[in-house]
């Protein structure tokens, strides 16, 4: 049975409501953040549309937009073999973080063994140091075993992470062990459990891992400038950067490389949002 | 089907913890028993090392004559069906009933017909392409059985598989289960701490309290001869009454009152005797009558329930539940005499707390 309100009185809460002073700061925080997040990116594809003479007029709608840019980057064969080598990595890290963190996240969440809380402590510790203090480790290690200049030597150090096991870790421990002891009466071995029916049930977790990891790789800067000397190997972003060093800074080439790099991480976000929404709506339901 | 032997099983977490005490109990062929008892009792912990998802300590476990102590869950050929069902959110109804397959050696074709036969059976057909989150409670503990179901297990075990529902619920479930275990003929392993389901479903019950087997028999034998404080409170509902008393010489004084009850020898002085609710009788048409037992207490409350009213009435300080018969209400303060016959009553002795004989 539903009850007919007055049309008065309800259009008077919604007058108050619209003019409450908390939702006038709240949204005009919101718009704040929105312009600050918004107008470099905005100024990115705006310069990535404006030829090299007018870069440094700042008005944001450009008087001739053009999109030689976007041709010249694209059919400049440097800028697909950067853009195939971070596609690479990262698709590569990614898949390698998610299986890894996943697999010992799993285990320290639902294994009892001896040492289980030494190690969890002993791989969060590893969240405490700066990334720059271990390049030098890394690369160490990395001319010791031939890895420099090779897409492994780029990729290794962000194949498991200490971030990755924790997030997954607390994600497992939310699954209820009847799911697990469920297949085990079932017949299934130890992998298949976490496959099978572990897995599944943290997709959320797992989607918001692989965007993390996948951001993390397609970004990273420091640690594939300091391990890679071919230009061969470059990733998008040492690539783009060797714009400005090497030819006076084309700053609507370097725009137009950034603005394509969006493309890759628009359709990660897109494509595993839906699956963290997914996830948050099972878990509200089951019970 | 199988037969499930318990000899001297226990289980000892930690640092000396024991949560069973080498048990020993034969559960035949086809039977239908059920673990009773409060949280904390071991009823599901000896679930568990049946079902071969806890290690024994001690003790040997046997189904179908052979030990399993060793074995994985698999091994056995057991099934199990959980209190929170244990259904997978991201799978079909088809595919969590087909999931108790998943290593079968059985073809596609086998398997789709094991799935369709265990939903017809189980009323489940037009829920097959669904997901768990479009059914109902009684709906998904269904799945659950029929994943079970679908392996063609030796035994079924069962975790409290209804106390996650409503009482109308639960009380349709149960009644589908005593139907399934008459059709399959299946061993049955039940755990609950409801005596309903227990005295409802059970070929016999295992009453068990602090990792011990109090009593072990049939629900009426359970009913009619509880061998301590703990089975005749647990078994019945309302609980029993217990209402202490002295051993004299021409019977016993409750509460300073001198009440006529043939006692057997034997026994101390200090006495607890017991009467059902429902054969504790506030009928004033029956006053006086011969024999019979008779307290005089002070009405607490009442709840009218319709064919007859619980009367909470305090006899001294003890506090005691009687029933009055058809529309009789008792007014609440006013002193009523709620009777028993003597053949209804129980006899415990109040320090070791076990049954005397009856009167």
């Amino acid at each position: 049975m539903t009850t007919v309100a007055d049309p008065q009185a309800a259009e008077h809460r919604l007058n108050r409501a619209a003019i409450r002073p908390g939702r006038i700061i709240t949204w005009t925080l919101l718009f704040i953040g929105g312009v600050i997040m918004v107008t470099p990116l905005l100024y990115m594809l705006s310069t990535s549309l404006k030829s090299a003479g007018q870069i440094y007029d700042l008005q944001l709608i450009p008087a001739n937009p053009t999109l030689n840019n976007y041709i010249a980057v694209l059919s400049d064969g440097r800028f697909m073999r950067w853009f195939f080598n971070s596609t690479f990595i990262a698709v590569c890290s990614t898949l390698s973080a998610v299986f890894f963190d996943s697999m010992v996240g799993y285990t320290l969440a639902k294994f009892q063994f001896r040492g289980r809380f030494l190690v969890f402590i002993a791989i969060l510790s590893t969240l405490m140091i700066p990334t720059e203090m271990l390049v030098i480790p890394w690369y160490l290690m990395s001319a010791q075993l031939g890895w420099i200049n090779t897409y492994w030597g780029i990729m290794f150090p962000g194949m498991i992470t200490a971030f990755g096991v924790f997030l997954m870790k607390q994600f497992f421990e939310s699954v209820p062990d009847d799911f697990l002891e469920a297949a085990r009466i079932d017949g299934l071995n130890e992998f298949q459990i976490w496959w099978k029916v572990a897995m599944p049930l943290v997709t959320p977790a797992i989607s918001a891992l692989a965007i993390f990891t996948f951001l993390g790789n397609w970004t990273a800067f420091f640690w594939p400038l300091i391990v890679t000397n071919s230009r061969e190997l470059y990733t998008l972003p040492v690539g783009l950067s060797s714009f400005a060093v090497e030819q006076s800074i084309q700053w609507e080439m370097i725009m137009t490389g950034a603005a394509l790099a969006t493309i890759p991480t628009l359709i990660v976000f897109l494509v595993l949002q839906r699956y963290i929404v997914r996830g948050v709506m099972l878990a509200g339901l089951k019970g | 089907m199988a037969t499930i032997t318990l000899e001297g099983l226990s289980k000892v977490y930690g640092k000396g913890v024991k949560a069973v005490r080498e048990i020993d109990l034969d559960i035949a062929d086809g039977e239908f028993v059920v673990l009773v008892g409060p949280s904390g009792c071991g009823k599901s912990t000896t679930l568990r090392m049946i079902a071969g998802l806890e290690e024994i300590s001690g003790g040997t476990l046997k189904i179908g004559g052979r030990v399993v102590n060793m074995q994985d869950p698999k091994q056995r050929n057991i099934a199990m069906v959980f209190q929170n069902y244990a259904i997978y959110p991201h799978m079909t109804v088809r595919q969590n009933i087909g999931f108790g397959l998943y290593t079968s050696k059985l073809d596609k074709a086998q398997k789709n017909q094991r799935i369709d036969a265990a939903a017809e059976t189980l009323g489940l057909t037009p829920y097959l392409e669904r997901r768990p989150a479009a059914l109902s409670g009684g709906q998904r503990q269904r799945v659950a059985i029929g994943r079970a179901m679908v392996r063609d297990p030796v035994a079924f075990l069962f975790d409290e598989p209804l106390s996650n529902l409503d009482a109308q619920l639960r009380a349709q479930m149960r009644i589908e289960i005593k139907r399934l275990h008459q059709r399959l003929g299946t061993t049955i392993v039940y755990v609950t701490h409801d005596q309903v389901e227990a005295m409802t479903l059970a070929d016999r019950i295992v009453v068990m309290r602090d990792g011990d087997i109090l009593q072990v028999g049939s629900p009426t034998e359970l009913y009619e001869n509880p061998v301590d404080i703990f089975t005749a409170r647990f078994i019945g509902s309302p609980a029993m009454n217990l209402l202490p008393a002295t051993r004299t010489a021409g019977g016993v004084t409750i509460d300073g009152t001198s009440v006529q009850v043939a006692l057997p020898a034997g026994g101390g002085d200090k006495l607890l005797i017991g009467v059902r609710p429902h054969e504790f009788v506030v009928d004033p048409s029956r006053a006086g009558q011969p024999g019979a037992f008779a307290v005089e207490g002070v009405v607490d409350a009442v709840e009218p329930l319709g064919p007859e009213t619980l009367v909470h009435i305090k006899v001294g300080a003890t506090e005691a539940i009687a029933t009055a018969p058809g529309r009789v209400v008792p007014a609440v303060g006013q002193t009523v005499t709620a009777m028993a016959q003597p053949g209804s009553l129980h006899l415990f002795d109040a320090k070791t707390e076990k049954a005397l004989p009856r009167p």
